[in-house]
């Protein structure tokens, strides 16, 4: 399965979707779908690396503290993130976010994200790959 | 929704029995028209609601509900601590006590228009508005507990308003009980810099135009009247608030097997309110709503220095401030009998009806203002509560009008130059930072604020005071 995100329909919020080869590269295509929440993740420079890390009981709580963890470093940082570097090992997760200063003039950010929900929260292996996805308030 | 799943008990209520699992049945207060809009995850949502214990009477939905997460946006329910009941951080939301308040000006729409432009600059530049966005005050550890614990209250104490703005603030502008203890140091450290910022999203500053007045004597009682320039202000308990619902949603679903809470769906994680984490959450909760009460009265301020030099004849008096993502204990009559219940109102406006003793003297006649928010060029209405509301849904009515459209499909049929340009071909001067925010956001976007209006006027959840067309808009 090639490495893609894309955004699902939500009346009132957005839906992020993850597909990639191994659960890990699905989770890092699941952080560009919340980046593009917020703005376009090809403007977004790579010239700062935050490193995160989780530990949660199954992999969609995991998948639901690695998106919250981006909201909070976006917040407290006034970052945006272009590229994620995501390891899994069981049920830990270690992950680089890496971005700049969110810039009005170029990054014109639509909204910003409040946190990931437990809505339509799904992180399964699939033919040939793996899907991680939820709903993320705005 | 498909309307034959329904009961229809009147023209605009509609029940959904209870069957089991549910412990009780699920009121939908709308017209035939906006019920069949609602997408059928409202049903869905609500019934797992009504599915949950300690339940008290009915899950009641409101004009403007849809799809939100855990509990529908524009859902009511109630709970009784004593019977097993449950606080859920998703019955509340992220935007802990978002709201909307409303300030009288004293000016008409003559003394706008010739600095129309001037005034919308001027509150463009002077509020911080937008992702990113940091206001212009730092809390301390102390200042932040003392801001947590005094809401409002406290801002007016610090000189950001006067002191006669408290009794027209919920709860007189300090929520009681807070517990700055239970809010994580990720919570506060997230808040520190947005004291005085209005955010994103749907969350705007509007100077708006008393365009249409629906009853005359409770308008006269609200100090509105045709042709009067208000301010309207809608944002919530920014990043503190967001970071709580993260929180406390977290601690909820990791607890919940443990309560013996066996839960259709992970996203209705919640606490017996009797329990350590169901305290916990409230005492959080509160203080949220704390910080929402007065991050809008640092806003009042803002708006009232920027009137004073933009518009020195101008003088803002607030007509009052609602919350609609809340959960409070009050007092309600079920079943001919007193009950203190815990009413989680998550996109629902508090509608307490005239001679309610917790509304300001000035106002116990009329009823308390219902502020709903429309969109940028649809307009917002002012209501009043009523006597039968109570009955009817724990004193609640709508918040605003509920998207209609998911903001993809805004993006792909409208930019957001154009949108600016169309309303300022209808005299509506928008300022934002983000064209593609405002693309999202567009009129089109959302259901029609009027016919939710006008459902909850003939539902008697809130009776229908006065129309407000916008002039300029702040948007985030």
């Amino acid at each position: 399965m090639k490495d893609r995100w894309e955004h699902f329909e939500h009346g009132a919020d957005v839906g992020v979707r993850g597909l990639g080869a191994t659960k890990a590269g699905a989770f890092e295509q699941a952080a560009l779908a919340l980046t593009a929440v917020v703005t376009d993740p090809r403007c977004v420079a790579a010239s700062d690396a935050v490193s995160i890390a989780c530990e949660a009981s199954d992999d969609e709580l995991l998948l639901l503290d690695w998106l919250n963890a981006l909201i909070y470093e976006m917040a407290v940082r006034r970052m945006v993130f272009g590229r994620f570097e995501v390891a899994i090992d069981g049920r830990r997760l270690r992950g680089h976010a890496i971005g700049e200063p969110v810039s009005i003039e170029r990054h014109q950010p639509a909204v910003e994200v409040k946190g990931a929900t437990c809505t339509q929260l799904r992180v399964a292996c699939l033919d040939g790959g793996w899907l991680a996805q939820t709903v993320v308030d705005v | 929704m498909d309307t034959t799943l329904l009961t229809r008990r009147d023209e605009c209520a509609w029940e959904i029995p209870q069957r089991a699992p549910m412990r009780a049945p699920v009121i939908l207060h709308a017209s035939e028209a906006l019920v069949r809009d609602m997408d059928d995850k409202v049903r869905e949502q609500a019934i797992n609601v009504a599915s949950l214990p300690g339940i008290v009477q009915a899950c009641h939905v409101m004009p403007d509900a849809h799809w939100g997460y855990g509990f529908p946006i524009g859902g009511v329910a109630a709970f009784d601590a004593e019977a097993g009941g449950i606080v859920s951080a998703g019955g509340v939301g992220f935007d802990v006590s978002c709201g909307v308040r409303c300030l009288t000006t004293g000016l008409t729409r003559d003394d706008i228009v010739p600095v129309q432009k001037e005034l919308a600059d001027a509150l463009f530049t002077q509020i911080p508005v937008g992702v990113g966005s940091r206001g212009a005050i730092r809390l301390d550890e102390q200042q932040m507990h003392d801001m947590l614990v005094g809401g409002a209250k406290w801002a007016v104490e610090r000189g950001w308003g006067r002191v006669d703005d408290l009794e027209r603030i919920e709860e007189r502008g300090q929520m009681l009980h807070a517990k700055p203890g239970d809010v994580s140091e990720q919570a506060k450290k997230r808040q520190r810099e947005e004291m005085g910022t209005l955010g994103s999203g749907n969350h705007y500053l509007e100077v708006q135009e008393v365009n249409a007045i629906h009853d005359a004597p409770i308008a006269s009682a609200f100090g509105l009247k045709q042709g009067d320039i208000v301010v309207m202000i809608h944002c919530g308990s920014r990043g503190l608030g967001h970071q709580i619902g993260t929180d406390y949603l977290r601690a909820m679903l990791e607890a919940a097997p443990a309560y013996g809470l066996a839960l259709p769906d992970r996203e209705l994680a919640c606490a017996p309110i009797a329990s350590d984490l169901g305290q916990q959450y409230l005492g959080a909760m509160r203080a949220a709503i704390n910080c929402a009460l007065a991050n809008r009265q640092i806003l009042t301020h803002l708006v009232r220095q920027i009137f004073t030099r933009v518009l020195p004849r101008a003088e803002l008096g607030l007509l009052y401030d609602v919350s609609h993502n809340t959960c409070k204990l009050e007092m309600h009559r079920v079943d001919g009998h007193s009950r203190q219940v815990y009413v989680h109102r998550k996109g629902a406006t508090r509608a307490f009806g005239p001679g309610h003793p917790d509304l300001p003297a000035a106002l116990r006649a009329a009823g308390q203002p219902v502020l709903i928010g429309g969109s940028m060029g649809t307009g917002s209405y002012v209501l009043a509560g009523t006597r039968e509301s109570e009955s009817l849904a724990f004193s609640s009515a709508c918040h605003g009008a509920g998207r209609a459209m998911s903001r993809h499909a805004a993006l792909r049929r409208w930019s957001g130059r154009q949108v600016i340009d169309e309303l300022a071909e209808r005299g509506i001067v928008v300022r934002s930072p983000s064209p593609r925010g405002v693309a999202e956001e567009a009129p089109g976007a959302y259901k029609d604020v009027a016919e939710v209006v006008d459902a909850a006027d003939r539902a008697g959840l809130a009776r229908k005071v006065a129309a407000l067309a916008p002039l300029v808009c702040i948007k985030g």
